[in-house]
């Protein structure tokens, strides 16, 4: 009897095994299914030919020399790029303040995190649209600034949020006693909370520059002519043709991905190795 | 005399809390100016005619059958991107809970991987992939299953893949959180119990997993139903959608009033949405972090 309830549990337990060999499988393909589609534009930027086939049938460089040669690519990657690196030192600034200010003022929390959130739960096509009114009538459409600004707005959630995690595993008796013993609060904040959080706010400066990089909605509305964002001339291109040269333009955006999330990884690992040796 | 000192201690510590609070001025300025501020412009805007006057006939508008059937396109396409969503974020978020620590990391990475990627470069990997000389049809045609090119895109099929496709990880991150949090002695013991896997899952590890699945099924259908870029690519003008109406109203036909009203709605179903799953579920966040 004991022999045979045994083999009933090692049967339950190898049923087990099974489906979870089962499983794997269907996660390795979920995965493949996340992954696999952006990586086949990669493929596509190297095609000898003027329409997406694949396997493309030739190979060439073509599509990156039209995206390099083109004046109105390549101000509109430029304008991407200088937005997201004002976009995102400014929300870094904006936001670590703010998560700091929520950090000691617990009472407050509730009610700050809800607005400061409010940028990541309204639809963005709400946040265009009014922006888009509301700059028609400061004529900031269409304007560095204007774009700018919007950005920063919508970067600000993941700034306080990524800051504000960090801030609260950081004890904050430190930090008082760096004060009593006569620091100013500035000074105990940039030597003593600073160093211990940099690599956070690391990653959500480096979150807030894509954010702000990935945004085609607000700068479809406030973003144009000379002053137009890749995303918004590449949503353009993508309605009117498919041509390669938006898969060369892809793939760069792709390795900068890349190139961001490995930063905040590392980042991350750092922290976290930080914290463990201290 | 003790009071004045106390008076001014108490004085102290309110300036000390003010300069706290302080440091959220421009933080609460810039969401103040920019979010709230033209949020109630547009409500404003919702309750004007044409000639400035007071009415409802916007709203009214949307009752209309060109605008009702983009809604229950909407709610619709929403529903079905996360059932989408559920069906392949649960054995992955699952799966990601029974990995080694390194090759769960890993996993995790791949997760987190697409939220690092361009929505509209990933649109674009969609539009490749199922156009009609695109990666799926030259298979579909190469190896004879179909002799002709069957239309994947711009029409609803695309749209709801592509959506899909991008919301994914919305729903895994909270949920992995979730079932990591579960004690995994429950299963061991359903399983040394004789429960097969299916019947472990039924009555175990479902039940206990559900507040994470509702908050990333509510994260992903509320996105879903703000959607622009994705519906509007792969879409490619025969899917209409609620935001894809606003932006229409504003752009095509400067028809301020309209548009304010469907964002309106737009904002009050959204909000009502979470509202709900925060009030009943205890939805806490989006589970976003860097």
């Amino acid at each position: 009897m004991t022999g045979a309830r045994l083999r009933a549990g090692t049967g339950a337990f190898g049923r087990a095994a099974t489906a979870r060999l089962a499983l794997y499988a269907l996660c390795t393909l979920i995965c493949l299914f996340l992954v696999a589609p952006t990586l086949l534009v990669l493929p596509m930027s190297f095609s000898g030919t003027a329409y997406l086939q694949f396997p493309p049938e030739s190979w060439s460089l073509q599509w990156y020399a039209v995206f390099f040669e083109s004046p109105v690519w390549r101000r509109a990657m430029l304008v991407s790029f200088q937005a997201g690196v004002m976009a995102s030192v400014l929300a870094t600034l904006i936001g670590t303040a703010a998560a700091y200010s929520i950090s000691r003022r617990p009472e407050l929390r509730l009610i700050l995190y809800g607005l400061f959130i409010a940028p990541m739960v309204v639809p963005v096509i709400l946040i265009a649209a009014g922006l888009f009114y509301i700059y028609a009538r400061l004529g900031l459409n269409n304007t560095m600034t204007g774009l700018v600004l919007a950005h920063t707005l919508l970067a600000l959630p993941y700034v306080v949020l990524t800051v504000g995690a960090a801030l609260l595993s950081f004890d904050a008796n430190q930090e008082r006693a760096a004060v009593s013993l006569g620091a100013t609060p500035l000074r105990a904040f940039a030597t003593v909370t600073l160093p211990q959080i940099r690599f956070s706010v690391l990653s959500a400066a480096l979150l807030a520059f894509l954010i702000s990089l990935d945004d085609a909605v607000v700068a479809l509305f406030v973003s144009g002519g000379h002053n137009a964002t890749i995303t918004r001339r590449m949503f353009n291109a993508l309605r009117d043709q498919i041509d390669p040269t938006i898969a060369a333009i892809s793939t760069c955006l792709i390795v900068l991905s890349l190139l961001l999330f490995a930063s905040t990884r590392i980042a991350r690992h750092r922290e976290a190795a930080g914290r463990a040796h201290a | 005399m003790p009071a004045p000192d106390a008076l001014r201690l108490a004085r102290a510590e309110k300036m000390h809390k003010l300069r706290l609070l302080s440091l959220s001025f421009p933080a609460i300025g810039i969401v103040t100016l920019m979010l709230v501020m033209p949020l109630f412009v547009l409500v404003g805007l919702s309750f004007l005619d044409g000639d400035g006057g007071v009415s409802l006939g916007n709203y009214q508008r949307m009752l209309r059958p060109a605008y009702y059937t983009a809604f229950v396109d909407t709610f619709l396409i929403s529903a079905l991107v996360t059932l989408i969503c559920v069906l392949l974020g649960y054995p992955l978020a699952y799966g990601l809970t029974l990995l080694p620590p390194g090759l769960a990391r890993l996993g995790i990475a791949l997760v987190l991987l697409p939220l690092w990627t361009s929505v509209l470069v990933r649109t674009y990997a969609w539009l490749i992939i199922l156009q009609t000389r695109g990666v799926i049809n030259s298979v579909l045609l190469s190896t004879g299953l179909s002799d002709q090119p069957i239309r994947l895109v711009y029409n609803y099929t695309g749209t709801v893949i592509g959506t899909a496709h991008i919301l994914v990880p919305f729903l895994v991150l909270p949920l992995y959180a979730s079932i990591r949090a579960i004690d995994k002695h429950l299963i061991y013991a359903s399983t040394s119990l004789g429960a097969s896997p299916a019947r472990t899952f039924r009555s175990v590890l479902l039940p206990l997993s559900l507040p994470g699945l509702f908050a990333g099924a509510t994260i992903v259908f509320v996105l879903s139903l703000g959607a622009y870029v994705t519906p509007a690519v792969l879409g490619g003008g025969r899917v209409q959608m609620w935001a894809m109406l606003i932006e229409r109203s504003i752009t095509l036909y400067q028809h301020w009033g309209a548009a304010s009203a469907l964002g309106v709605a737009l904002l009050v179903a959204t909000l009502s949405i979470l509202y709900a799953a925060y009030r009943f579920a205890g939805l806490r966040s989006f589970g976003v972090q860097a």
